[in-house]
């Protein structure tokens, strides 16, 4: 197995408090790799350094060997590496449909200049797109959503039209922040089928971060356990639900409380 | 009594002259607005930038006429537009490699950058004294009245006289043409998209692999020609002075809040909004009221509710009502 994704000693601190503690992982190449782990443990943290969004106090990441520390999202997206939001973002003022439209980003070559000349090639490129975020939203079974305004989807569609965002271009690598919180059982089981589709149709990687254990079971393997910024296990669903630090770590906030209640 | 005459008096007085002043504040808040929706800062040096890009457009029409080349009626400062477009955005973007972009990886605070644009404002303003000076200068040329009072009353016969002044209407024009211009980039293009969905969500835009440079590259180049534009129109309309553009800031600004900082639509809004105002105020509404009420309740007094000298004081009112009772504009643009 050839790994996609490696993080060396990632350490990112907020003042004093070092939310990212020193993390070594690897995510391998055409996996569906779970990272869970107790509130705070510096998942989403971790994401923003990887994608881009924060610039780690110490540590590499590579993507294929290459170092892509401290690259800029746009630049990562040209790469094929994509991110969703824990708490959903969108456009608001435009529609779903726009929204997906509208990550191909500028990707188009579109100039100043053939914005107003070539007029024929882009509008092509644009019935393409549309074509494709049809596609998309019908394959997420929100096709009647395509001409609502963004801003006035509920939370659990927000999350569907994130995921949709990352199906509209040839992804590499794909890192979801909690896609399936908040969101009912049905639109779940639709998510769970759409991240398995798109791994094994398109060859997309997958590093998810997800509290239902029940849902990491199904799709995940391996899981990554973290907490308090570092890496505590790493193992199959079931390795790691019998692992005695990770169970430790938990206690309080709740694994056995979830296994009970499920 | 006589509706008519009172009409026309209104229309000479205020409306025209409202109507043209609202499109030039439109323009500029529309310059404002941009920034404040994509940049996310206030930026204090836009009547400087407006009255740079005038300058640049001054200079180069008094080239043109000195070599003898005219637009016959129309006004030979249009046809330097361009190249006063080009000095502003030539200007904006230099200030943006040098000053703005360091900030930007900073991930300054918005209130850091407003501080910064004043810094930029004081320099810009020097800039254009050093060049022109501060007096008021004439570049206007060209037919001066689409219809002079005096022909009006003639063909009409009627005791007012309406004046429309040909800067007046090609306010209005450009004014059309450049909005209509400006939502259909916004609207329909890749590049105006991007900039909307920037605006919108800075963090998803980036995700969704939208350069960053270039939303603001584009955006600087747009804002250069809104504020040539306006600036140009409102030196013919009334006149070039620099001090006169620095104090055009407060209607701007007021006009872009007016409305709902960061939305386009209500930059427009909010330039008719002060425009009517600010004319409607300092105006003695004697005559019109003259020829409504019979000649017994003919008032004595001017009825202008404010002297001219207070006019900007206009703007700041309205400024502040606004802002106490509804402060995200009445478009709702972002949170003031
Ligand atoms: N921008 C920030 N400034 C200061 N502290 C932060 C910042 N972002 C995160 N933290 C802190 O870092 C810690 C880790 O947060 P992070 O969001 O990475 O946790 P998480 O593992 O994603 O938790 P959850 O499961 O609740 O989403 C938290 O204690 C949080 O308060
Ligand atoms: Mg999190």
């Amino acid at each position: 197995m050839t790994t996609v994704i490696r993080v060396e000693d990632l350490h990112r601190h907020f003042g004093g408090f070092h939310a990212v503690d020193g993390a070594t992982l690897e995510i391998a190449d055409g996996s569906i790799t779970g990272l869970v782990g107790p509130n705070g443990a510096g998942k989403t943290t971790l994401f923003n350094v990887v994608a881009g969004a924060l610039p780690p106090t110490s540590g590499r990441v590579f993507m294929d060997g290459e170092d892509i520390t401290g690259l800029p999202p746009h630049e990562l997206f040209h790469e094929g590496l994509l991110r969703t939001f824990q708490i959903a973002h969108e456009f608001p003022s435009m529609t779903c449909r726009e929204n997906l439209m509208m990550v191909p980003g500028s990707q188009s070559g579109e100039t100043l200049w053939n914005a107003w000349i070539g007029r024929g090639r882009i509008a092509q490129e644009e019935r393409a797109l549309l074509k494709k975020a049809d596609e998309v939203l019908d394959f997420l079974t929100v096709s009647h959503l395509k001409d609502e305004k963004a801003g006035n989807l509920s939370g659990g569609q927000k999350k569907l039209l994130e995921l949709g965002r990352t199906m509209m271009v040839d992804a590499k690598v794909v890192f979801l922040d909690e896609v399936g919180a908040g969101v009912n059982r049905t639109l779940l089981n639709t998510i769970g089928d759409a991240i398995k589709r798109l791994n094994e149709e398109r060859g997309y990687t997958f590093c998810m971060i997800e509290h239902d254990m029940d849902f990491i079971g199904r799709l995940c393997d391996p899981v990554i356990v973290m907490a308090e910024g570092k890496v505590l296990a790493e193992g199959s669903i079931d390795q790691i639900k019998s692992n005695d630090a990770v169970i430790e770590a938990y206690l309080g906030t709740g694994l056995k409380n979830k296994e009970t209640a499920s | 009594m006589d509706f008519l005459n009172a009409f026309v008096a209104l229309s000479n007085f205020v409306l025209i002259p409202a109507i043209a002043y609202g499109s030039q504040l439109a323009l500029g808040a529309l310059g404002v607005t941009l920034i404040y929706g994509i940049l996310r800062f206030s930026n204090f040096a836009h009547g400087d930038t407006m009255a740079f890009g005038t300058m640049v457009a001054i200079l180069f029409t008094w080239w043109f006429q000195s070599m003898g080349i005219s637009l016959g009626p129309l006004p030979t400062a249009l046809l330097a537009i361009p190249f006063g477009i080009a000095g502003a955005a030539a200007l904006l973007l230099l200030t943006d490699r040098v000053v703005y972009r360091f900030y930007r990886a900073q991930k300054a605070k918005p209130v850091i950058l407003v501080i910064v644009s004043m810094g930029v404002m004081f320099i810009y303003n020097g800039l254009t004294r050093v060049v022109l000076g501060p007096d008021d200068q004439r570049f206007a040329d060209g037919e001066r009245f689409l219809i002079g009072a005096l022909d009006f009353r003639r063909m009409t016969g009627l005791e007012e006289g309406l004046a429309i002044k040909s800067t007046q209407a090609i306010t209005l024009v450009t004014a059309i043409i450049v909005v209509a211009l400006l939502f259909w980039f916004l609207t329909y293009t890749r590049t105006g998209k991007s900039m909307r969905a920037y605006s919108d969500n800075e963090d998803l835009a980036l995700l969704s692999g939208i350069n960053p440079e270039r939303v603001v590259m584009v955006t600087w180049l747009i804002v250069a020609a809104l504020a040539t534009i306006a600036g140009v129109l409102y030196g013919l309309d009334k006149s070039y002075k620099p001090f006169t553009y620095f104090q055009l800031l407060l209607p701007v600004f007021a006009s872009a809040i007016v409305g709902g900082l960061g939305s386009p639509l209500g930059a427009i809004a909010g330039g008719f909004i002060i425009a009517f105002s600010e004319v409607g105020i300092v105006y003695a509404w004697k005559r019109v009221v003259a020829h409504m009420v019979p000649e017994a309740w003919e008032p004595e007094g001017l009825l202008q509710l404010l002297s001219t000298d207070y006019k900007f004081a206009v703007s700041f009112v309205i400024l502040v009502i606004v802002l106490l009772f509804r402060p995200t504009g009445l478009f709702r643009g972002k949170a003031v």
